[in-house]
């Protein structure tokens, strides 16, 4: 916890302040439905990534296989809030893939291969 | 190199809440069962308990962060399933609702020494009609209860399963989350 304390819990500046700069206080007017699970992957042709920020090149190297959204805050250790701005930014550029569909309650034959899939782990 | 259109499908996410009270074993179930060491991330919420979705003008806001510790596991390549252990502390009910939603179902976990600390995930999860059980962790020889005693003081339904666990022990652990996905498969044959 200490290391995140130092940054998110900065005495001086107030807390914030660096995931606030990282993605400059814009908001998400068009952005798609992030939910925590929602699964986001790089696109196999990204565009020019030369004017990307250090930290959206860390999403495009770790969604290079599908994760959820939970997980690439998790990795990249920002706050989810954070992690949905740099992913919509990526969104819009096409550059990361995403299935936007608000997270159904899954049907029977979805709760079989969990069920499956849990027993066989 | 040719790239087919299948191969830029992302898979299924379903999710299972593990809830209870405080250090009633939520994060130990996690990890007992994730295929990855818990992973932990932060949301931004309003003290009122709302989510920051706009970190525009947040600077005045006040704000507060509350931890989400979770774990994964790969079901095949279309599905994968993750478990979210609830935040310990009850009055982000805002999180819980996002938590929640679309769920297959949750695990209650209760301690028995303190039953009490499990009421509000317990009251929760019934108002919102969302398939859980209730599964009793057992730790070290503190057990003194049988499974109708729980269902008893916590004045669960005769629907709700309620199992015995420990949940350090990732095949006990396992048997909880089949006991659930069981659960909401017969919940949803009823309807
Ligand atoms: N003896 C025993 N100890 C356990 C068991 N499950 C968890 N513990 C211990 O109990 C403590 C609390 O477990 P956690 O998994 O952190 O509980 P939690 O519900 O995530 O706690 P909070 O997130 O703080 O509410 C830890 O020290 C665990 O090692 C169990 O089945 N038996
Ligand atoms: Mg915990």
């Amino acid at each position: 916890m200490s290391a995140r304390d130092d940054w998110w819990y900065d005495e001086a500046a107030g807390p914030l302040v660096r995931p606030y700069a990282m993605v400059r206080g814009r908001t998400r007017p068009n952005a798609p439905d992030l939910h925590l699970v929602t699964q986001v992957r790089a696109a196999a042709f990204a565009s020019d990534q030369t004017s990307l920020t250090v930290e959206h090149r860390e999403i495009m190297a770790l969604c290079a296989r599908p994760l959820s959204v939970a997980e690439v805050a998790a990795y990249l250790d920002v706050p989810l809030v954070v992690v949905k701005v740099l992913l919509s930014d990526l969104i819009e550029r096409g550059d990361v893939l995403v299935q936007t569909s608000s997270p159904k309650i899954p049907d029977r034959d979805l709760l079989q291969a969990v069920l499956d899939g849990v027993r066989g782990i | 190199m040719v790239f087919v259109a299948s191969e830029l499908t992302v898979p299924t996410a379903v999710k299972i809440v593990i809830a209870g009270g405080f250090g009633t074993g939520k994060t130990t179930m996690v990890a007992s069962v994730s295929e990855i060491p818990p992973l932990r991330t932060e949301e931004l919420l309003t003290e009122a308990g709302v989510h920051v979705d706009d970190l525009a003008g947040i600077e005045g806001k006040d704000t507060t962060t509350v931890a989400l510790d979770f774990g994964r596991i790969t079901i095949n390549t279309k599905v994968v399933l993750y478990l979210f252990g609830t935040p310990g502390q009850n009055r982000f009910w805002f999180m819980w609702d996002e938590l929640a939603t679309g769920a297959i179902g949750a695990v209650v976990l209760v301690d028995t020494r303190r039953l009490d600390s499990s009421f509000p995930s317990i009251d929760f999860f019934e108002h919102r009609g969302i398939p859980f059980i209730v599964a009793v962790n057992c730790f070290d020889g503190s057990q003194n209860y049988t499974v109708d005693e729980v269902r008893h003081a916590l004045d669960l339904d005769e629907a709700i399963p309620v199992v015995l666990c420990d949940a350090r022990n990732r095949e006990s652990s396992k048997a909880v989350l089949v006991g659930l996905i069981q659960h909401s498969m017969n919940r949803l044959a009823a309807v």
